[in-house]
């Protein structure tokens, strides 16, 4: 009788086992790390930054995360040649830091786009379908998650439960939560955006006109 | 460190130097356990391979023989149900994301995969779990070798001896979970890192990923 339920045990968490390998080997790889070209005087900009947080700091191994934050905190993400200038002002090889950078999920290598999109990976959210609106993102703006569009205007990437897993599946836009999402809706979210830059340029087009024609009375 | 110490390895009687590490011990004595991620020369061993698995009387767990320095009277088993159970499992796990196709492998008859395989007659497919491929590609920007990460089983051993041996720092671990690999900073190609062409790296890798060219 024991050796039959132990047999049983054995065979459930083979498949448990299975199921999950077969999960992992549909994830992506990601390509590229360093995505994005600077922009002309952004390199001068984020060494200087860096440089100031390197005065005020310890510059030991220990205290290297801490860093990262730090410097992230400043200019919200990890460009290279911050990470290059820590490593070579701790003593180390780049490659390490660079190591840990990827690790660690709160680190980020790609810069923070103006729409920020955070699909919601939590258990609801996983269950009822977070991977399609993932794909459909990604599909739609090119990229994988975590990279940025090359013109920095959408990021993409997974976060754990938003916490409202009632209107799974749920997506993140700049702290505005979206609900009941379907692939359809994705679309209508990045023309949505569209909208928005276009009412932004209109309205700064006005401000510019009305000052003109305030200067002109 | 000189103190000589008598323990039992399957039944045979060996003197050993005292605190010297149970894998290097047995190796040295002809005596096989399976390792891919211990390196002699390592103070601190890694032990993640998880496959230097021994049982040790007094001890109610199977334990890695690549950290357990060896004491006076250590009676060690290197076979036992527990042990070929977590060996099978973690030689299993291994395989399903390690690139087959051994006959167009570099390091076909010098492989450690194939060793263990040999000696504990573990089978290359799995009943248990699906094989995964990784679809990464072969970095042939290097002269001397070339770089196969999808025959990578992430021993840590180039690493190490990029770091402790020939002090380049040229590559690393990057990445984390099932995504995790041997990259160069940025995961550019290494031709584009500090890499010296040393060939240390090479020398150590278990398995086919890294090989020189022929």
């Amino acid at each position: 009788m024991l050796r039959r339920n132990i047999d049983v045990f054995e065979e459930c968490k083979n498949k448990a086992l299975l199921k999950f390998v077969i999960m992992l080997g549909e994830l992506n790889c990601v390509k590229e790390m360093f995505l994005l070209e600077l922009l002309e005087g952004e390199k001068e900009f984020i060494l200087e930054q860096v440089s100031e947080i390197l005065k005020n700091n310890r510059t030991e191994r220990e205290n290297l995360v801490p860093l990262l934050q730090k410097v992230q905190g400043v200019l919200g993400y990890l460009p290279e040649p911050a990470i290059e200038k820590i490593a070579k002002t701790i003593d180390i090889p780049a490659v390490d830091v660079f190591g840990l950078a990827t690790f660690y999920n709160q680190l980020r290598l790609n810069p923070p786009g103006k729409y920020q999109i955070k699909v919601c990976m939590g258990t609801a959210c996983h269950m009822i379908g977070g991977q399609i609106i993932l794909e459909s993102f990604e599909r739609r703006l090119d990229i994988v998650e975590g990279e940025t569009t090359p013109d920095r205007k959408c990021s993409l990437e997974r976060v754990a439960c938003v916490g409202c897993c009632a209107i799974a599946p749920v997506v993140v836009v700049n702290e505005f939560i979206e609900g009941s999402l379907t692939p359809t809706r994705v679309d209508g979210i990045l023309l949505q955006f569209d909208g928005d830059d276009q009412e932004e340029e209109a309205g700064e087009q006005e401000q510019e006109q009305e000052s003109e024609g305030g200067q002109d009375s | 460190m000189s103190d000589k110490v008598t323990i039992t390895i399957d039944d045979c009687k060996i003197t050993a130097p005292e605190g010297e590490k149970l894998l290097w011990v047995a190796l040295d004595n002809d005596i096989y356990i399976p390792n891919l991620c211990a390196l002699k020369e390592k103070d601190r061993p890694s032990a993640s391979c998880r496959l230097c698995f021994v049982e040790v009387k007094g001890i109610s767990d199977p334990v890695t023989a690549c950290t357990l320095p060896v004491t006076e009277g250590l009676v060690v088993k290197t076979r036992s149900p527990e042990v070929d159970r977590l060996v099978k499992t973690a030689f299993e796990l291994l395989i399903t994301d390690h690139r087959l196709g051994c006959k167009k492998c570099p390091a076909n008859n010098s492989c450690e995969l194939q060793k263990i395989s040999k000696e504990r007659g573990l089978k290359y497919k799995s009943k248990r779990f699906k094989p995964f491929e990784k679809d990464e590609p072969i970095d042939e920007s290097m002269e001397q070798f070339i770089f196969d990460r999808s025959r990578c089983v992430l021993c840590g051993r180039c690493v190490w001896v990029d770091h402790h041996v020939a002090e380049v720092g040229a590559i690393g671990f990057s990445l984390r979970g099932i995504k995790r690999k041997v990259t160069t900073f940025g995961d550019y190609d290494l031709a584009d890192s500090p890499c010296t062409e040393c060939g240390e790296c090479v020398k150590v890798c278990p398995v086919g990923a890294l090989s020189f060219n022929e």
